[in-house]
């Protein structure tokens, strides 16, 4: 277990010890959330705070959810300097949704994935640039329930297709020019919290853990992620395309489920 | 993970009746405002309000009501908190003493089922979708926690399970009068049960279908769209929607739906190929629609975020 798995477990633990989070949908005082923040700040930076630069990042989510267990967020980032990227949701039970670690392939420009929220909630996006210092853009969330949120379907049909993998390109991948990609995983990451009321048990957790991918063998990305992600998640990022790939995706869950695919490029061509 | 609690020691009368007590009733909203209207002879509705569930209202927002045969009452549908059935039960006794022998519970959605409880003592046989069972154990307490916060513990009632499974097509003798159920695929929700009324020629296709206030999502557009398209080749002429008016005509009031439903789906379709987003979505699609339908907005961005979910995998 590395230090940042080690920590988000911690965190989880702490969270989860403390009881049900409160289904209140009565925000609390500003001050509270932002002492709620500097105190997860000060557990997952190890002591070093960040500050707001919305030229470096800016975070983009729904005022109010409009699905509590599918709140799209979108993070732009200013590039080159950027060497990880967190998402925080500071009131759910495992606040740090996913932490990425760009690699030499990457181009940290624009993420956007969907999480889950379970209650009314300040949402941060948190840089690490290269020289060690963290930047951060913040955004209040409406929503709540998302992480309780019964599914529509049986636990058996949620998983169905699981880790059935596709990868979507708006254009060619032609070295030397970013593009985007969106990545589509099938995979219900139940967290643990959904209940089944026939038996009264909760379905066991079971959620995507580690998100790798590479180009070519360079690394775009390497995303740890937590029980907040949504259910299928979808993960759109930029990457520099190398001159042969192939995208290769590698998912991990926390059953030691490990999916594998590769992606060849679209060609210029068509 | 979070402790299971309510596992145990959750008796199976904790569970059905929800803690709620029958006989200890506050004061059920305005009675008076309850009225029932003879559609067609000895079928009786009640218009639901074209509003979100609140305190006010007491979740009374769906078209509920009866139909009376020789020999025995069938309620269409329950509503939407125990208040509401409570009120329904007490129209039923004003019009007939004949028994209560099957209430059906259309689908999963708590505005048709909460109702439910407030017939329980006439131990009448629960008509569900095979589905249906399934659906409310995943989210019946879930709905009765949020409908608690909303209409004050009390009001809302117990989760009640269907007891008599409808798996595609059944039929109920009233005496003297047979009523036609069909089980859908996933269309509106997973869990839809349509009831047609031989005698009077009325066809009731529950939240199928929506007039005038905005339909929501929560089964399969395109499963919607093909269950529609299906009910208009049988030539129903009039029916009773889930929520609109009492009395509309089949044909030409699914259509508006359908349209509808198509916009959204060709919508989010054409956003999803062009590499969209559900943001861009959500901003976007189905706006020409807007001026057709009340709670438009409480509930276009929804259907367009949860027809994205099923639409992006096909």
């Amino acid at each position: 277990m590395n230090k940042m798995t080690r920590r988000i477990a911690v965190l989880l633990f702490a969270s989860l010890a403390a009881g049900t989070p409160a289904l209140a949908e009565t925000p609390d005082s500003p001050a509270a959330r932002e002492n709620r923040w500097r105190d997860l700040e000060k557990s997952v930076f190890d002591g070093l705070t960040a500050t707001p630069d919305s030229k470096i990042v800016a975070l983009e989510a729904p005022i109010r959810a409009e699905d509590a267990s599918l709140v799209p967020m979108t993070i732009t980032l200013g590039g080159d300097r950027i060497k990880e990227l967190y998402l925080i949701i500071d009131d759910n039970p495992a606040p740090v949704a996913a932490h990425f670690i760009f690699g030499p392939a990457g181009d940290p420009h624009v993420v956007k994935l969907r999480v889950r929220v379970n209650s009314y909630t300040n949402v941060h996006a948190v840089a690490v640039l290269q020289d060690g210092r963290l930047v951060e853009d913040a955004k209040f969330v409406k929503a709540s329930g998302g992480c309780s949120a019964p599914m529509g379907e049986s636990d058996e049909e949620a998983t169905k297709g699981m880790g059935e993998m596709r990868l979507k390109f708006p254009g060619a991948a032609i070295p030397g020019a970013p593009t985007e990609a969106t990545l589509m995983v099938k995979h219900p990451n139940f967290n643990g919290m959904q209940m089944n009321q026939v038996t009264r048990m909760y379905t066991p957790a079971r959620f995507i853990d580690r998100i790798t991918v590479k180009d070519g063998g360079a690394l775009v990305f390497d995303l740890e992620a937590s029980l907040s992600l949504a259910t299928n998640p979808v993960l759109s990022f930029n990457f520099d395309p190398q001159p042969a790939g192939p995208v290769t995706v590698e998912v991990h869950d926390t059953d030691g489920g490990y999916w594998r695919q590769d992606f060849v490029h679209p060609s210029a061509t068509n | 993970m979070p402790p299971a609690r309510g596992l145990l020691g959750v008796t199976r009368r904790d569970a059905i009746f929800g803690g709620a007590c029958l006989c200890c009733l506050p004061s059920l909203g305005r009675a008076e405002d309850f009225r029932v209207e003879e559609v067609a002879p000895g079928v009786f509705m009640r218009r639901g309000v074209d509003r979100e569930a609140s305190q006010e209202n007491l979740d009374a927002i769906a078209n509920i009501g009866f139909i009376v045969g020789d020999d025995a009452v069938l309620v269409t549908e329950s509503g939407g908190s125990l208040a509401d059935g409570v009120r329904l039960r007490k129209a039923i006794r004003e019009k007939t003493a004949k028994p209560i022998k099957f209430v059906v519970l259309s689908h999963v959605h708590p505005d048709h089922v909460f109702g439910a409880g407030a017939f329980l003592e006439d131990a009448p046989a629960y008509i569900g979708h095979a589905k249906l069972g399934p659906a409310l154990a995943a989210r019946g307490d879930f709905y009765r926690q949020r409908l608690m916060a909303l209409l004050g513990d009390a009001n809302v009632g117990p989760v009640v399970m269907p007891t008599k499974i409808v798996a595609a097509r059944e039929e109920i003798d009233l005496g003297g009068r047979v009523v036609a159920l069909q089980a859908h695929k996933p269309a509106h929700t997973t869990s839809d049960l349509s009831l047609f009324d031989r005698a009077s020629g009325f066809f009731m296709p529950a939240d199928l279908l929506f007039v005038g206030r905005m339909p929501s999502l929560d089964g399969s557009l395109t499963g919607w769209i093909a269950e529609l398209e299906a009910l208009q080749a049988q030539s129903f002429g009039k029916a009773v929607p889930g929520h609109g008016p009492l009395t509309v005509d089949f044909p030409s009031a699914s259509e508006k739906l359908l349209r509808y439903l198509k916009i959204l789906r060709d919508g989010v379709r054409a956003e999803i190929d062009r590499n969209g987003t559900i943001e861009r979505a959500i901003e976007t699609v189905a706006l020409s629609e807007k001026t057709h339908w009340a709670l438009f907005d409480e509930y276009n961005r929804r259907n367009i975020t949860e027809a994205y979910r099923e639409l992006e995998w096909q």
